[in-house]
């Protein structure tokens, strides 16, 4: 019923590893650092909220990074932007995703969007309009695993875990342990054969 | 005009000619020549007796729009038949020696088929009082079956009294046998269809008890009686029943009961609300039983043309009612000939000798219908290729409305000729007129 | 799912399901907000058009449709074309040449959605026809007993009342069962259609013996006009026999709620301390409606392009 939620790399292509497991833990724990240096006084605000569906778990490590270096405990949260999309008469409908917020919710805070990867900025704009429904923070950033290029919208990242020149033709696949088994960022080559 | 029929197998017996001359076969036999006869070549073709259906509605007067006299007519040459009887339900109703014959007329003017008005039982159908039915039977029309079609003769004791007064005219009441206390709003047949679809249901016991009722008064009064479109299998039961006590009861099936069933009811598409309705599996079975061991005498059409505003609408609102001349003889080679319950002379039997018995159509002369493919006999007969098969196309009816259930459907059968007195009405399955 | 919501028995688990956790999300991404609005059908017009008067499930319709941005269109038979003898078919083609994305049907036939549905592009969904179905209704029923109960796997629903005549009884019969409930009709024989039998329930004639039994009691409104059709002989003997009073309420089990898709007749098939008890849903119902409907028109419209 419902659009599948990332079509599964059945088609042929060439893979390459961006990132390996080891690379993934190391960027997160980079991005806590610069969470924390640049939040500054104002940790204790810092609300980590993920875009289902990888950046809901990507949240939580950064989380949890983040308590660890600096022995402050920081609120998740999650918000769903299905309902937000402007493009779902091509994307098709697809099932919902929880949308949790911290129980102070997110008035006057300091809210860090995170997403797995930061492609057109559509999710973004779509996260962003979520959220003005949800609460009036003092100010939204964001961070995102891999930054690949091809904006559609004047939308920037505040925090980048790498940087990934692609064609438009490639595919950038974010694989984390939470929803897919293995830590890994890979990079394929789509409809280049054709 | 005279026509030589060359190779036909008449009741699907061995290849012989028939020639036709002065509205009679002249001759049958082997390699017939005549001069100056028009050849028409029958080779695989089966010859049966012209059709005669008992049970046709040609909406004129009143609703021309649906279908007319000379439209319906066509629809019935093309479909075999030879004479059909006109059902009463017009407007003004047949009622009077006045419309009966009025329709009579109609029919002789369009000369396609030869039209036998219906008249009605009860002064408008309203199952009130007596219509005139001795004017009617005396009128140019010669009236002989009496219904109120449409509507039942409900009441028992003015059923019983049009039963013994139509002894005197030599007639016949044909009953449409539905309680109506107990069909009110109905809308489809009673069962787990109706109860999933929510739509009000047409019990069977319905239709049973009238005819229970019904064969017990003719039995009483010593009357004859003719049951409209039966469409149960408790109904089949009550007549093999009354059949076998000896009371003078006649009935009909129509080609819709034995082929389709109420599972059509689930796509809401009026095309295929009806009445009575379509019923199960089981009804179709015990109806195409019955009339193979002749419990149910003759196939009747029930050809109830609708306009397309009367059909494409709401199922609840939609009126009832299928068309049938043009299929129906497909429809009983699907059901009771490819099957093997009935044999060409069965065919012949059930929709030709016996609906022109019932009638009174069969007497002597050049006017009789339902008589055997003999010479002398009146030259009324059609030519039946069994072998084709086509999917009916509704566009391409003769009939004036398209309220076909069969639209889609491939059938077997396609006659290619019919022949009224030696004239014809069809010939290469195309209207001549 | 399909393109239409046309009848409950269409439904398959995983498509029902689908409904029943997009309004819980949808539930969940509303909760405790100040704006209850969702752009998500931003542009697409929703038709509501009501053959019969039926305030509450319009309002339940038009709200949905507006908390998720679509435009709405309320074409009420009564002071329009059609109650000038305009055809239905003809209503549609209009509403098809206006670019109705969806039509919220409500209709006195049954049947009637199945019609228009194949005059229309846009998406069908049935809001009660005649004596047949009323989809919605029954999805957010399901909704209501799991959000109350946990689940809907093995729990024991007891559908009581004129179960002849309602569409919110057959459109429950199909969808609890296929969500795997147990369900059971409880009415005099005379409010039972024939053919009931080949349903997936159980029937009783006696409410007593099945309400120590039940998880949830649906009582279905009855009206006292049947009588004069000889279904009951009295309104106070159906009450009698088939009410449901503080008495019967007291022999169901703990945790069991009342339910009942109104509008209520008090004093009739259900007493006013019983509609105002800690074990009636019938407010929650009505919010409910709301959620699931707006899961039904995202699902069906979200990602459709015409």
């Amino acid at each position: 019923m419902a659009g599948s939620p990332e079509p599964a790399a059945s088609r042929t292509s060439t893979a390459g590893v961006l990132l390996a497991p080891a690379d993934v833990a190391r960027v997160v724990d980079r991005m806590a650092h610069q969470l924390i240096e640049k939040a500054g006084e104002q940790l204790p605000d810092l609300v980590l909220v993920g875009i289902p569906t990888r950046g809901a778990p990507l949240a939580r490590r950064l989380a949890a990074r983040v308590a660890a270096f600096s022995g402050t405990a920081v609120d998740v949260g999650t918000v769903d932007i299905t309902l937000y999309r402007d493009d779902l008469r091509m994307r098709g409908v697809r099932a919902l995703e929880d949308t949790v917020l911290p129980a102070q919710g997110i008035d006057g805070r300091l809210v860090v969007l995170v997403d797995d990867v930061l492609f057109s900025g559509r999710s973004v704009r779509a996260a962003l309009d979520a959220l003005r429904d949800l609460g009036r923070p003092r100010t939204v950033q964001l961070a995102v695993l891999v930054d690949r290029g091809h904006r559609e919208l004047p939308i920037r990242a505040d925090y980048v875990g790498k940087n990934v020149p692609t064609s438009r033709a490639q595919q950038v696949r974010v694989h984390l342990a939470e929803t897919d088994g293995t830590d890994e960022v890979l990079v394929t080559e789509e409809g280049s054969r054709a | 005009m005279t026509y030589l029929i060359k190779g036909a197998r008449v009741l699907g017996g061995d290849p012989a000619d028939l020639l036709l001359a002065d509205g009679r076969i002249a001759a049958i036999g082997d390699r017939l020549s005549a001069t100056g006869a028009t050849v028409v070549d029958a080779g695989g073709l089966v010859a049966l007796p012209g059709l005669v259906d008992l049970h046709t509605h040609l909406r004129e007067p009143g609703r021309e729009d649906a279908e007319t006299v000379e439209t319906g007519s066509r629809a019935a040459a093309l479909g075999g038949f030879t004479a059909v009887h006109a059902m009463a339900n017009t407007d003004p109703v047949a009622d009077t020696a006045g419309v009966v014959e009025q329709v009579w007329r109609l029919g002789r003017q369009a000369g396609l088929v030869d039209v036998v008005p219906v008249g009605a039982v009860t002064v408008g159908l309203r199952g009130e009082r007596l219509a005139e039915l001795g004017a009617m039977a005396d009128s140019a029309a010669r009236v002989r079956v009496f219904s109120d079609d449409g509507h039942c003769v409900a009441d028992p004791a003015l059923m019983r009294r049009a039963l013994e007064y139509v002894k005197a005219l030599d007639g016949v009441v044909a009953q449409h046998a539905e309680e109506p206390r107990l069909t009110a709003g109905a809308q489809m047949n009673e069962g787990h269809r109706s109860a999933r679809l929510g739509l009000t249901g047409w019990p069977a016991a319905a239709e049973e008890a009238v005819i229970a009722r019904d064969v017990l008064l003719a039995q009483h009064v010593g009357a004859r009686l003719h049951v409209c479109h039966v469409s149960t299998a408790g109904s089949v039961e009550i007549l093999r029943w009354a059949k076998s006590r000896g009371v003078q009861v006649t009935a009909e099936v129509t080609p819709h009961h034995l082929l389709l069933t109420e599972a059509c009811a689930e796509t809401y598409d009026p095309v295929f609300k009806v009445n009575p309705p379509l019923r199960t599996d089981a009804d179709v079975e015990a109806l195409r039983a019955g009339l193979a061991d002749g419990t149910i005498d003759a196939v009747a059409t029930d050809h109830a043309p609708h306009a397309v505003e009367d059909k494409e609408s709401e199922w609840a609102q939609a009126r009832p009612g299928m068309l049938g001349l043009e299929q129906a003889l497909s429809i009983v080679v699907e059901t009771l000939v490819e099957p093997g319950l009935l044999d060409w002379a069965g065919v012949a039997d059930r929709m030709s000798v016996r609906p022109a018995a019932i009638g009174r159509l069969d007497g002597r002369g050049l006017q009789a219908h339902g008589r055997p493919l003999a010479p002398g006999e009146p030259a009324n007969l059609l030519l039946l290729d069994p072998a084709a098969r086509a999917t009916v196309d509704p566009a391409a009816l003769a009939s004036r409305s398209r309220n076909s259930p069969y639209a889609g459907r491939e059938l077997p059968g396609r006659v290619v000729a019919t022949f009224l007195r030696g004239v014809p009405t069809v010939l290469d399955g195309k209207a001549v007129r | 799912m399909k393109r239409h919501l046309l009848e409950a028995a269409d439904l398959d688990r995983a498509d029902a399901t689908l409904v029943l956790d997009t309004a819980a999300q949808i539930d969940q991404a509303l909760a405790g907000r100040e704006v209850k609005k969702l752009p998500t059908l931003r542009g697409r017009t929703v038709v509501n058009l009501f053959y019969e008067d039926s305030t509450r499930t319009r309002i339940s319709f038009e709200l949905a449709a507006k908390r998720l941005s679509a435009d709405v269109i309320n074409f009420s038979a009564k002071g329009s074309s059609v109650s000038k003898g305009e055809s239905l078919k003809d209503t549609a083609l209009t509403l098809e040449a206006m670019g109705a994305d969806a039509i919220v049907v409500r209709h006195s036939a049954s049947g009637a959605p199945h019609r228009l549905a194949n005059w229309v592009r846009g998406s069908v969904v049935n809001a009660g026809d005649g004596t047949h179905e009323h989809p919605t209704q029954a999805l957010l029923d399901a909704y209501t007993i799991r959000h109350r109960l946990g689940r809907l796997d093995g729990v024991r629903v007891a559908i009581v009342g004129d179960v002849l005549h309602s569409r919110v009884a057959r459109s429950n019969v199909w969808l609890l069962t296929t969500l795997g409930a147990e369900v059971t009709l409880v009415a005099p024989p005379t409010l039972l259609p024939v053919g009931v039998g080949s349903w997936p329930v159980g029937v009783s004639y006696d409410l007593d013996a099945v309400l120590p039994k039940a998880d949830a009691v649906m009582m279905l409104r009855v009206q006292a006009e049947r009588m004069n059709a000889s279904f009951f002989p009295s309104a106070r003997e159906y009450s009698r026999r088939y009410g449901l009073d503080a008495r019967r309420m007291a022999a169901l089990p703990d945790e069991a709620i009342v339910m009942h898709p109104g509008p209520m007749n008090r004093g009739m098939e259900i007493a006013a301390d019983v509609a105002d008890s800690v074990r009636s849903t019938i407010v929650e119902q009505v919010g409910n409606g709301v959620s699931v409907r707006m899961a039904v028109l995202y699902l069906l419209l979200g990602g459709s392009t015409r």
